[in-house]
């Protein structure tokens, strides 16, 4: 016969300061376990839902970053006129060719760092339905006018609207912000290619995005690009292209977040093994009258393991409930595949909150397991004479 | 001398709660000292820098070039005592994640304002003397097994093509705090394949290192350096090579704050199972600390045993750790020596544990302490187990 559940569950309140403290242990562990994966879920997260399925980027081959691509006029021509591009309203190819480069903006609170600076052209907008104007208006085409992405005008001095920016001899002004929802347009400064080409002497363009007449038609398309010998460039579908542009980091994130972990998770089952074995020393007599009463010695170990398992679970549970409220906070920072400033949320996904309350019982368990197996293994007169 | 065996009885009174408790310490102390040293290694780059040493680079950002042309112009200035430039290739060996830093430089004006990278005399002659020849340090040669005159290559990002390049001669660090994973070779071989390639990325550098005649001038040589070209295509902002390197760490801010951060976190985490510990001790002792009390025991002496065993305990695991510290740190440094090339335990560190030990220490005992003044001796003599 088992031991009631009622019965762990009372044992931990009734030395409440002892569960508050393992419990509160536990929490901090899985707290930073779940906050460190939320980082790298949003980081990753932001960057492939920047990307749609259906564009496709083209860069200079080897090149890992559209900042270090380059693609001369007449290159661009060739892929320009490939039968796998959309044709869009008004009967024009669905092709965008930009230029891609980093500036230098003080950012509030702490020095300068690296923003992106896009030169877009008409098609760029129906390439990127994410994008909405939240204020102004559009930049004309021709004119030294930009808008800028909203995690942009609210992290960063001097971009709001109205604001004025200085670079290649020329003032240029902020007409418009948009937003971009939850992907890295929002951290990037849009304006017109040809302008901005002008302004910053680059006689090429970065990359050339266009939209796939059906998206099955990709691997035609990388083919007749890839293998033209004109054409020194690659092609990649964007949610791919942005989806490699966050792997570093991600990657990055994961093994700080496990490699911490691992080494909190120690502290905590430390903590989680010392409550149950004074837990099991305290009640000595208690387990002899157990035994004595025909529970059986699996019973006893799964009472105390029960016991264990549950300092587990409310430690999941509380550093779970504590992490859910990063959600609210956005971080920015360089991604360092790009060298450019991104902005992404803590992002809470399902497969988290699993990771993070098994890990949880895990360590309840790690730590419940010794102590229990030494309830369980007491002779029932010694137990019942230490009493 | 009593009262000191007795904390360490009453320490180790219970071996197995006790032996857990400062094994948790040492993992937290190790931890913690482990982070303290990673965020160091972030911030290497900053302590190895000189003041006297001026950096110019494109005002727009990094990753446009200045003319080559300022050069001379940049000699002229006041204050100015060498130039050198150079330009970051950002090549990748054989796999993206081979990462080391590799840059072209003006190979003889660079050694001499950069005297920390030692260099035996017949491989500098050899490296000056062969265009295609580079210099790598003693842990990047010894990583990928180079030996003087092997063939590598490397494969542009930035600048199109596959780059062979012969091994001249292996630089080590004047001392422990310069790094030694840098891959760098003559600007010469960039700009003459640029030249026939791709013409107009020509007579480009990225950036111009500036040695200064004394160090209190740099500002001032700086500001007149930036004047020169204010209001040109290219304007420069020139800061000292520290505020440079900062400016890099400035950015990944939000991550080393992150660690900073997790670093304390640790050190709550173990707090609250030392308090843990200690609560359980006094809740035993009750009885003991009802009979000290009718011995005439105030309850200030009653605290202070509560204290100094939390002491103990703390500081034997803190010393455990900070001993195991130094073999860890090697370890890690080795394995993670692509990111941090100089992995180095700071004597600040060292006194950081100490405190966190004695925080761990006084707070753990705060409740506990409280609990067992506050008892009433009938109450406590009263309670069994």
């Amino acid at each position: 016969m088992a031991v009631p559940l009622s019965y762990s569950m009372r044992n931990l309140w009734k030395r409440r300061l002892t569960t508050i403290l393992t419990v509160s242990g536990m929490a901090l562990v899985v707290f930073v376990f779940a906050a460190v994966l939320m980082m790298a879920a949003g980081l990753q997260k932001t960057l492939v839902e920047t990307g749609s399925d259906d564009n496709v980027v083209v860069v200079r081959k080897g090149s890992t970053s559209e900042v270090m691509s380059g693609i001369e006029r007449g290159q661009a021509a060739i892929v320009e006129m490939l039968p796998q591009v959309a044709i869009g309203g008004e009967g024009r190819r669905l092709v965008a060719k930009e230029v891609v480069v980093l500036i230098a903006l003080p950012k509030r609170g702490a020095g300068n760092s690296n923003v992106v600076v896009r030169g877009v052209q008409k098609a760029s907008i129906p390439l990127r339905p994410q994008v909405k104007l939240v204020a102004g208006r559009l930049f004309r085409m021709g004119s030294s006018e930009i808008i800028v992405g909203n995690s942009i005008a609210k992290g960063f001095t001097g971009v709001g609207l109205q604001g004025t920016l200085n670079w290649g001899m020329r003032r240029w002004t902020v007409v418009g912000i948009f937003d971009a929802g939850n992907t890295g347009f929002s951290s990037e400064i849009w304006g017109d290619v040809d302008q901005v080409m002008q302004a910053f002497r680059r006689p090429v363009f970065s990359s050339l995005i266009f939209r796939l007449n059906n998206p099955a038609a990709f691997p035609a398309a990388k083919t007749a690009i890839e293998t033209d010998p004109r054409l020194t460039l690659e092609a990649k579908r964007e949610t791919r292209y942005y989806l490699d542009q966050s792997e570093m980091m991600a990657k990055f994130l994961r093994i700080l977040g496990l490699s911490l972990t691992v080494i909190f998770s120690i502290g905590a089952i430390i903590g989680a093994m010392i409550t149950m074995y004074s837990a099991v020393a305290n009640r000595i007599g208690e387990i002899g009258t157990m035994r004595a009463l025909g529970f059986r010695r699996r019973s006893i170990l799964a009472a105390f393991l029960a016991e264990s398992l549950l300092l587990g679970w409310l430690g999941g549970l509380a550093g779970l409930f504590f992490a859910s409220f990063m959600q609210f906070i956005t971080v920015s920072t360089v991604n360092f595949q790009t060298f450019s400033e991104l902005a992404f949320k803590f992002t809470l996904t399902g497969r988290i909150v699993l990771q993070a309350m098994a890990f949880s019982l895990v360590m309840g368990f790690i730590g419940g397991m010794l102590p229990a197996l030494r309830a369980s293994r007491m002779k029932i007169v010694e137990a019942l004479r230490a009493a | 001398m009593l009262q000191l065996k007795i904390l360490f009885r009453n320490a180790f009174h219970n071996k197995l709660r006790s032996g857990l408790t400062i094994l948790g310490i040492t993992v937290a102390v190790l931890a913690f000292g482990l982070l303290r040293t990673v965020i160091g290694a972030w911030y290497a780059g900053v302590d190895a820098a000189s003041a006297s040493r001026l950096v110019t680079r494109n005002a727009i950002s990094i990753i446009f070039p200045l003319p080559i042309a300022y050069s001379e112009k940049i000699r002229q200035i006041e204050g100015v005592k060498l130039v050198s430039y150079g330009n970051w290739f950002g090549g990748i060996y054989i796999d993206e994640k081979n990462f080391f830093p590799n840059f072209c430089v003006e190979p003889r004006t660079y050694m001499a304002i950069y005297p920390e990278f030692v260099l035996s005399p017949p491989e500098k002659k050899a490296f000056l003397a062969d265009r295609k020849g580079f210099l790598a340090g003693r842990k990047l040669a010894a990583k990928y097994r180079w030996k003087i005159g092997d063939t590598v290559t490397l494969k542009g990002t930035i600048f199109p093509g596959n780059w062979d390049f012969v091994l001249r001669g292996i630089y080590r660090g004047r001392d422990e705090t310069i790094d030694e994973t840098q891959f760098l070779f003559h600007w010469d071989y960039l700009n003459e394949t640029m030249k026939r390639l791709i013409p107009r990325r020509a007579d480009q550098v990225g950036f111009y290192m500036i040695a200064v005649t004394r160090p209190d001038v740099a500002p001032d040589t700086a500001l007149s350096i930036d004047k020169a070209f204010k209001n040109s295509l290219a304007e420069t902002l020139t800061e000292t090579e520290k505020a440079f390197n900062q400016g890099f760490i400035a950015m990944s801010g939000a991550i080393v704050t992150a660690i900073q951060m997790v670093s304390f976190v640790v050190i709550l985490i173990i707090m609250a199972v030392v308090a843990n510990t200690m609560a359980m001790t006094t809740r035993e002792r009750i009885g003991d600390y009802a009979i000290m009390k009718t011995l005439g025991f105030g309850g200030g002496s009653i605290a202070v045993m509560i204290f100094g065993e939390s002491l103990v305990i703390a500081l034997t695991g803190c010393l455990t750790g900070m001993i195991l510290t130094f073999p860890a740190a090697r370890a890690f440094g080795q394995t993670l020596s692509t990111y941090f090339p100089i992995f180095i335990v700071s004597a600040q560190t060292l006194w950081l544990d100490l405190l966190a030990a004695l925080l761990i220490a006084f707070f753990a005992a705060i409740i506990p302490a409280r609990r067992a003044i506050r008892v009433g001796i009938a109450e406590g003599l009263r309670r069994i187990g």
